[in-house]
């Protein structure tokens, strides 16, 4: 079983407690009722999607049950870091963004 | 006549039993739901008698009242003498948040030198005395079900569960306890 480590938690757990929740670091325009359709769509439906290193949401739902960011690798689904909410944005070499 | 209502308890007059392990019901205990913020946690473990932890994976005990770390700002208060926990807090003025879920949630008890092996028969965390020793405390899953575990001794668990899932989380425990050998 994969295990994935809860910043939260403090230790690694079984992926059975845990639930993707799509993709991280997706600033909401402010104020977003001033952007074009074309600029909402972007925000809310358009995900990069790349093959290899991503940032994603997760959630410790069966344990703590917050929310943290992790880095992945989609090609290997190896879990490179994970990282509370809230901190900023890990440089990762390989990484496409 | 007087009519009097009678609570039937989900898991009433239910037991289980294998080679090196018991599965019964827990008797009935107040709970209460706790969230709170750190600023908040000396006033509310005054109030409640036991010391909020604030280590993951924490639990504290004073006399018959438990205090479980289930989250960075959330614990499980368990008083099994059902001593009135919301009026225990109602005084307190500090921040937080208190729901009553005494009979959301029931206990059973699963206890043997093969209770670590019955759990594991659904529960995917390492539940080895080095992982998770006495007074340890997690929620986490047993097989489709969402539950609170709690080791009370080194052959003994509490397994806090819903009660909508009572039966099932029951039966699942009765099924690897007659695999347990």
């Amino acid at each position: 079983m994969l295990l994935i480590r809860c910043p939260y938690c403090e230790e690694e757990r079984p992926e059975l407690e845990f639930r993707h929740a799509g993709e991280a670091h997706i600033a909401r325009p402010a104020p977003i009722t001033d952007i074009s359709d074309d600029d909402f769509e972007g925000y809310f439906f358009i995900r990069s999607n790349p093959k290899g290193i991503v940032y994603e949401r997760w959630r410790h739902i069966h344990g703590c049950a917050r929310f943290f960011n992790a880095v992945r690798d989609t090609v290997s689904d190896k879990f490179l870091m994970t990282y509370k909410a809230g901190e900023p944005k890990p440089e990762l070499k390989g990484s496409s963004r | 006549m007087v009519e009097v209502a009678r609570r039937t308890l989900a898991l009433a007059g239910r037991h289980a039993a294998g080679e090196g392990v018991t599965v019964v019901p827990g008797e009935p205990a107040s709970r209460i739901s706790l969230r709170a913020p750190d600023a908040s946690i000396a006033a509310l473990s005054k109030a409640l008698g036991v010391k909020l932890p604030q280590k993951p994976k924490a639990s504290a005990a004073s006399g018959s009242r438990m205090a479980l770390w289930l989250g960075p700002d959330e614990w499980l208060i368990i008083d099994e003498d059902e001593a009135d926990l919301a009026a225990a807090l109602s005084r307190v003025r500090a921040l937080h948040s208190a729901v009553d879920v005494s009979h959301r949630n029931l206990a059973i008890f699963v206890s043997g030198p093969n209770a670590e092996a019955v759990l594991n028969g659904g529960c995917p965390q390492d539940l080895s005395l080095e992982a998770f020793p006495v007074g340890a405390c997690s929620r986490t899953v047993l097989g489709k079900a969402e539950i609170v575990l709690l080791r009370t001794d080194e052959q003994t668990f509490r397994v806090e569960c819903w009660r909508s899932f009572s039966d099932y989380v029951f039966t699942f425990l009765s099924e690897a306890a007659r695999d347990a050998a």
